[in-house]
């Protein structure tokens, strides 16, 4: 068995923009200042005469993609997902959404995992936000591997805005290179006919976890990675609810507006079965070593595990 | 366009502007009229004189961008595109209704011809103009982009952003026109929140600065000519204009900010305009 590697998604993000800064003439950088700590620096130092600074001014930076999308370039901003999707929430809606232009914003360092920086930089309603907005699509992969996959396929499969969003810690990267990531389309990763964990991000690491531990004591589980929070994939939801009539839901985010707010919207149209939801209740976080905030608020797999007992004994 | 209008040949149409944009808002029964007005000079010295376009081809990879940041002044901007050529001037009287190409605020998604972006909550404009002006330098391309904003949209803060970073990236194909009016829904920009020395902010911030009548086609015609010859940086034109310009009993009166004439008060606007056609 190999050896399992820890990467940070941003990491992903950064190889797969410099990938395609290679592939496509069309793809320029912008800069908020934090070039290097979401990893964009792997593309501004290969492609200067494509990568433009605008220094810490979020909002301008959105405004500016969109002129580029205009002139037909692919524009790539990045910054912390606090910033990112929230500061710059009605430029988003406007210049990019509404005028449906191709932008592609990475929204790095997002859920509590970022740790000691604490409340404000922890980004927990980033995928709420952006959710809502008509034209937007959001992406939040499972690992490293995944982030650069799914960097790429939003700056060649798409054309409209995309949030993409991806965490500062090195976490296990699971996920295979080979895979084929479709937007849009979730990855069922285990098969279980008792029980359902659909999860994004890092928690479905965790999830799969949970799982191992399930399994063992005879709840078939089922775990899914659902990498596109929109346009969700509907239909390997519904199948979940039909044939293991439980889930679980898991996300460093917040429960409201997130994966577990879409996942019970569709459940609770097409075949309504009990949803429970793991992630951040409503609440701001705080300082502490990221494995110690997982803990604290149940975000990883001993949390999930639980839930699902809870969940399993109704 | 023709370069070769005469400036009486540009007074003529923006009358003829003014008196479209009268006419449909009163037939909106809403809207914004008062800068609408003022800006009608701008309007036509840029697309019948200083802009690169066709209306025939509004998709043309060469033309002039047009980026206008207020967008609640849409109503000049489409008697403008219709008497320009870009759609019949009949269409206008379908402004802010179900179905209608011409959005309150310019909206993209309805397919009019010549609107490059939609927009309407302010101080987003000029971001989006410095993003075409970069994106036109990478390329080497030749064409220009302009901007409208209002003055009291100065007051958000993502506009000095973009102004620091025009400067900084040394955007000399792109020129802002701000419709210095003084006036904001509340009142006197002074009385809101003052803009003033609003010349020394620009050029603090790196701009050239052109101050002119924004009233007066030979003084727009000189700003515009001038903004395109200075290298290195971008230039800024400080247009004063006039709320309600052309029409004696609203001129200068904040109140018709975002207000449509009556169809009686529309028909005494036109006339008192047409005694100068």
């Amino acid at each position: 068995m190999n050896t399992l590697q820890y990467k940070a998604g941003k990491t992903g993000f950064g190889e797969g923009l410099a990938e395609e800064g290679r592939l496509n003439q069309n793809v320029i950088g912008l800069g908020a200042d934090i070039t290097t700590s979401v990893g964009m620096n792997l593309f501004a130092e290969k492609f200067p005469e494509r990568f433009f600074t605008m220094g810490i001014a979020e909002q301008n930076c959105i405004g500016v993609a969109a002129g580029m999308a205009l002139a037909g370039k692919i524009p790539v901003f990045s910054t912390y997902g606090v910033f990112a999707a929230l500061r710059t929430a009605d430029h988003i809606r406007v210049s990019l959404c509404y005028n449906n232009l191709h932008v592609v914003i990475g929204g790095a360092h997002a859920g509590i995992s970022v740790g000691p920086d604490g409340a404000t930089h922890q980004a927990l309603e980033d995928i709420a936000i952006m959710r809502v907005l008509p034209n937007m699509t959001v992406i939040s992969p499972c690992d490293a591997t995944q982030t650069r996959l799914a960097t790429i396929a939003a700056i060649e499969q798409l054309n409209g805005p995309v949030y993409l969003r991806f965490g500062r810690e090195p976490v296990p990267d699971f996920s295979s290179p080979d895979q084929i990531f479709t937007i849009g389309k979730g990855e069922l990763l285990r098969r279980g006919k008792d029980l359902s964990i659909i999860a994004t991000g890092h928690l479905v690491w965790e999830s799969l976890l949970a799982a191992d531990q399930l399994v063992a004591e005879g709840i078939e589980t089922r775990v899914i990675n659902l990498h596109t929070i929109k346009p969700v994939d509907e239909e390997i939801i519904v199948k979940a609810a039909i044939e293991t009539g439980q889930i679980i839901t898991a996300e460093e985010h917040q429960i409201i507006g997130g994966l577990g707010s879409t996942v019970a919207e569709i459940v609770t149209r097409h075949h309504p079965v009990p949803v429970d939801m793991v992630g951040m209740n409503d609440r701001f976080g705080e300082s502490g070593r990221p494995e110690e905030l997982m803990a604290r608020y149940g975000l990883n797999a001993a949390g999930i595990y639980t839930r699902a007992r809870q969940l399993l004994s109704k | 366009m023709s370069k070769s209008l005469s400036v009486s040949e540009l007074e003529q149409i923006a009358l003829q502007i003014r008196i479209d944009i009268i006419e449909s808002l009163a037939t909106a029964g809403s809207g914004h009229l008062g800068g609408s007005l003022g800006l009608a000079d701008v309007f036509t010295v840029l697309y019948f004189n200083s802009m690169t376009c066709n209306p025939d081809d509004p998709a043309w990879t060469e033309r002039d961008r047009l980026i206008l940041s207020i967008g609640h002044v849409a109503p000049v901007l489409y008697a403008t595109l219709a008497n320009a050529g870009y759609f019949d001037r009949s269409e206008l009287a379908t402004l802010r209704k179900l179905d209608s190409r011409l959005q309150g605020h310019p909206g993209k998604d309805h397919g009019l011809p010549g609107l490059e972006l939609s927009a309407g909550s302010l101080g987003q404009g000029i971001s989006v103009a410095v993003g075409l002006a970069i994106a036109a330098k990478v390329d080497k391309a030749q064409w220009h982009t302009w901007c409208i904003c209002g003055d009291g949209e100065l007051q958000e803060g993502s506009v000095w952003e973009a102004a620091m970073a025009a400067a900084h990236h040394h955007l000399d194909n792109l020129t802002v026109i701000v419709d210095r009016n003084n006036l904001q829904i509340d009142g006197p920009t002074e009385s809101v929140m003052a803009l003033e020395p609003l010349s020394g902010k620009w050029k603090s911030f790196g701009w050239n600065v052109i101050e002119c009548n924004g009233n007066s086609i030979e003084d727009l015609l000189k700003a515009t000519g001038l903004s395109r010859i200075v290298s290195g940086k971008p230039t800024v034109i400080i247009a004063h204009t006039i709320m309600g310009k052309g029409i004696g009993s609203i001129e200068g009166n904040f109140r018709w900010h975002g207000k449509a004439p009556s169809k009686e008060e529309a028909n005494g606007f036109i006339k008192e305009i047409k005694c100068r056609l």
